[in-house]
């Protein structure tokens, strides 16, 4: 069956979360482009977006419409020409007004998995829990019709082993995007052993169709993104033990944090991202990762002890970001959560001042990672960064390098143990998903 | 004969910041001032260099489609809000497109003309802010012919009528040699806006104007032949100037040696239903050009500085040749040489034109009039270029629609 023909019927099951929600956008539009062709006009398309609170699914329709507004914005000159021949359609907003509404008029939200019953395309996008999404990939498969296939977007499961648990016959693929899907160009593709050929190809077409840079990872626990995400972030909370002695907890969290995005010019700090993904999710993949590769060093106490404390991270459903190892204001962090007291340290300008002295300055000329996104000579600016850290006898200059060698290790280890093919894809995979400016298997250490 | 019957004065002359993308204290989800507050702070920009703003007996509002971006009609009846001289006193809203502006110059002055007033005060005034760009080009879109063009037109209706421009002249006069010229054109407007605080690019620190200028265009979301560089700015703002017979400037209190002498204009209309004639040449400017010239007995050589209408950087080499500057073909070669530049032969859309400056569209004629006049009056601050007594001239082209509507004016420093 042709993606064409599978894209009459699709579901995005644990739609509402920031992953399926995403997804649901980038589908939705790819129905309507579809669907608006002369050919397939007469054809019925649904997609089908179910998750478990009728509150979520309100939230969704917002978000949908506000997403698809946007995309439809910037499309407008293809949207011109899709519309040529709609005499009543003259000005700009006729014309994307009319392709949200059609694009909208696709879709059937439900929190009744029963809608899944005729859809030959299933994205999986609920939490990270292994059991529960066994438990939801079984349901799906006795919903769906027998030739369904499913791409689920675990960030850690090995594929092999949902395949085999939920009896799926080869008829799922591990297509983890990114977050946000909508923006973030990559999607890690993970084949489990005994897929289907046509399972393949569609899963490669459907990755040009959404203009997505797909990268290949191997069927190990974590893929390349967690698997160096994880290790990454680790390493900075096990850098927390010796660093407290001499800066105390809050500011120990705030040094690691400014040294990996403003020492090594990452688009946000190390604690930051953790946030952002939700110390939760942190937890639940390090959880996965350990099991299923058999690692005890995959865990850290501190992640525990926040999450029994209830400090999660993550995001409010309107995206804003939720307080976890930083506190925020307006997004930006204002304070670091003081484990001894079970409580946020609010940070000012003078003791920031106090912390920022010790590790010393700053490479002459540094521009932060936003300046350098768009600068042609960002990869020759990089390098002399670097150079210039090298040769500064600085406590900032040596955590930053430390940390540089260790991600270049655990990247490298990546390529070493099989979970990539290549340098190139770890290096793909953290500049496309992560939004690095470099790779982390470089020639700057 | 002198092409008008009685002497006309321009003075007194204001244009308010061009708000938009470049300037720092632009936010686009921030609020910002109506068009009410920018007609007033113009007026009250123009009027605060007069000693007896009661003097003024009408308003002209050049406007191109607040109706649109501002939901905002009746213009006139802001102009009371101005000063409380002017309750009761008549005031007219212009329209024609993005020569609005000129069109509101030329009513004034007809008004005086016709005896009827000794002293206008002409507002120009456009707000584009309220709505993203890709609603906004609709809302333009009404300078060319609705019913007759728009459904086949681009997303960009305006932009693409001068990419065609653009793709026509690469045709016929060679690629690398217009787009350099383009280049140019861009390059200088930047480098005039630096100079002028009001300017939408005064903020613009790139290194590289050359280099981004010349970025190749992306169809799938703009044009075929032009950048967004190429483009004039989206842009909120402001421009007053008063027209005065010498009764008028007396009563106003305003002396001769403050104001710009006008000696002679032109307005041109060409049929909207009608496609150019040559996508490579700006015909109408080029008539209206031809016109002023004669009715003011001068030529391009008797000018000290040039304004034109560079609503695309296209548009800005087209201009240059309708204005007589350079030959059919040529406009590239002279922007190229630096002959428009604020030191070159005719110093060209000195304070930043409507890429540099900005193009608050229903503004941009009074603004063109406002930079010229204080040119010739010295006032023009670091963009002043050197006026020589010997060619004691300037000029302004001013244009709306896809080269429909035009305006030129040639004005003489005082005595």
């Amino acid at each position: 069956m042709t993606l064409d023909k599978r894209l009459q019927n699709v579901a995005v099951v644990g739609a509402a979360g920031k992953m399926g929600s995403g997804i649901a956008v980038l589908i939705a539009q790819e129905m309507a482009k579809v669907k608006l062709r002369p050919e397939n006009r007469e054809n019925i398309y649904r997609l089908n977006l179910i998750d478990i609170s009728e509150k979520a699914l309100d939230g969704l329709r917002a978000y949908l419409r506000a997403q698809i507004l946007k995309v439809a914005e910037k499309s407008a000159v293809l949207l011109r020409e899709i519309y040529s021949e709609r005499k009543d359609l003259i000005e700009n907003r006729d014309i994307i007004n009319t392709f949200v509404q059609d694009t909208l008029d696709l879709i059937n939200f439900s929190t009744d998995f029963d809608i899944v019953k005729n859809a030959r395309l299933v994205f999986e996008a609920i939490f990270e829990n292994e059991k529960l999404k066994i438990k939801i990939l079984k349901k799906l498969k006795r919903l769906c019709p027998a030739d369904t296939l499913f791409l689920t977007n675990t960030s850690s499961i090995p594929i092999t082993y949902l395949n085999e648990q939920a009896g799926l016959e080869g008829r799922i693929i591990g297509y983890h995007f990114y977050n946000p899907p909508v923006v973030q160009k990559l999607v890690e593709v993970i084949e489990p052993k005994g897929i289907t050929d046509e399972l393949r190809s569609i899963a490669q077409e459907l990755g040009k169709r959404l203009r997505k840079k797909l990268v290949p990872a191997n069927d190990i626990s974590g893929f390349i993104g967690n698997g160096h995400f994880m290790r990454d972030g680790l390493y900075a909370l096990n850098q927390l033990d010796s660093l407290k002695r001499q800066f105390r907890f809050p500011g120990a969290v705030y040094v690691m944090n400014r040294i990996s995005q403003d020492f090594l010019l990452r688009p946000m700090g190390i604690f930051q991202l953790i946030d952002y993904v939700g110390v939760d999710v942190f937890q639940c993949i390090l959880k996965v990762m350990r099991t299923h590769l058999n690692d005890t060093s995959l865990r850290n106490r501190l992640v525990d002890k926040l999450m029994k404390l209830g400090v999660r991270g993550g995001q409010y459903p309107d995206g804003s970001q939720r307080d976890g190892f930083l506190k925020y204001e307006k997004g930006r962090p204002v304070g670091v959560y003081d484990v001894r007291k079970k409580e946020y340290f609010i940070f000012d300008d003078k003791w920031k001042q106090r912390i920022d002295k010790k590790l010393g300055p700053l490479p002459e000329q540094f521009a932060p990672w936003k300046a350098l996104l768009r600068d042609p000579k960002k990869d020759e600016k990089i390098k002399m960064h670097f150079d210039l850290l090298k040769n500064m006898n600085t406590l900032g200059a040596e955590l930053a390098l430390d940390y540089l060698r260790e991600t270049k290790k655990i990247a490298e280890k990546l390529v070493e143990t099989g979970v990539a093919n290549s340098s190139d894809d770890v290096n793909a995979v953290l500049t496309n998903g992560f939004y690095w400016l470099y790779g982390p298997i470089n020639d700057y250490v | 004969m002198a092409f008008l019957r009685k002497k006309i004065y321009a003075c007194a002359g204001f244009n308010t910041v061009s708000l938009g993308t470049g300037r720092k204290e632009f936010h686009p989800k921030k609020p910002r001032p109506g068009i009410e507050h920018y007609i007033k702070e113009a007026g009250l920009g123009a009027i605060a260099q007069v000693k007896n703003p009661e003097a003024l007996d009408e308003g002209v509002i050049g406007n191109f489609v607040a109706e649109r971006f501002c939901k905002q009609g009746n213009l006139g009846g802001f102009f009371p809000m101005v000063h409380p001289t002017f309750q009761y006193k008549p005031c007219i809203r212009v329209e024609g497109a993005c020569d609005s502006g000129g069109l509101a110059l030329v009513t004034a002055i007809k008004t005086i003309l016709a005896d009827i007033a000794d002293a206008v005060l002409v507002i120009g005034v456009e707000i584009q802010n309220s709505v993203k760009a890709v609603y906004g080009a609709d809302y333009l879109a009404a300078a060319g012919w609705f019913s007759g063009e728009r459904k086949q037109g681009h997303v960009y209706f305006f932009p693409d009528q001068f990419s065609q421009r653009a793709g026509a002249c690469f045709k016929k006069f060679g690629k690398e040699r217009v787009r350099q010229g383009m280049a140019q054109w861009y390059v200088n407007a930047i480098e005039n806006a630096r100079k002028n605080p009001k300017a939408q690019e005064y903020h613009n620190r790139n290194p590289e104007l050359y280099a981004t200028a010349m970025t190749p265009p992306n169809p799938k979301v703009f044009c075929e032949h032009i950048n967004v560089f190429d483009c004039s700015k989206v842009s909120d703002g402001a421009s007053a100037l008063i027209f005065a017979s010498e009764k008028g400037l007396e009563k106003l209190g305003v002396e001769k040696k403050d104001a710009t002498e006008v000696v002679a204009f032109a307005q041109v209309q060409d049929n909207l239903t009608t496609p150019p004639p040559d996508l490579t040449k700006l015909s109408t400017c080029e008539v209206a050009a031809k016109k002023v010239y004669e009715r003011a007995g001068i030529g391009p050589k008797d000018l000290s500085v040039l304004d034109v209408h560079d609503c695309f950087t296209i548009a800005g080499l087209l201009a240059i040749e309708a204005a007589g500057f350079a030959g059919y073909g040529e406009g590239a070669d002279f922007v190229k040489d630096g002959k428009t530049k604020s030191d070159g032969i005719i110093p060209t859309n000195t304070t930043g034109g409507l890429i540099g400056y900005g193009h608050p569209t229903g503004a941009t004629g009074v603004r063109q009039a406002v930079d010229v006049v204080a040119q010739l009056l010295g006032k023009a601050g670091d963009c002043q270029v050197k006026i020589d007594p010997n060619r004691p001239f300037g000029m302004l082209s001013s244009m709306g629609g896809n080269d429909k509507t035009v305006v030129t004016m040639i004005f003489r420093k005082p005595e």
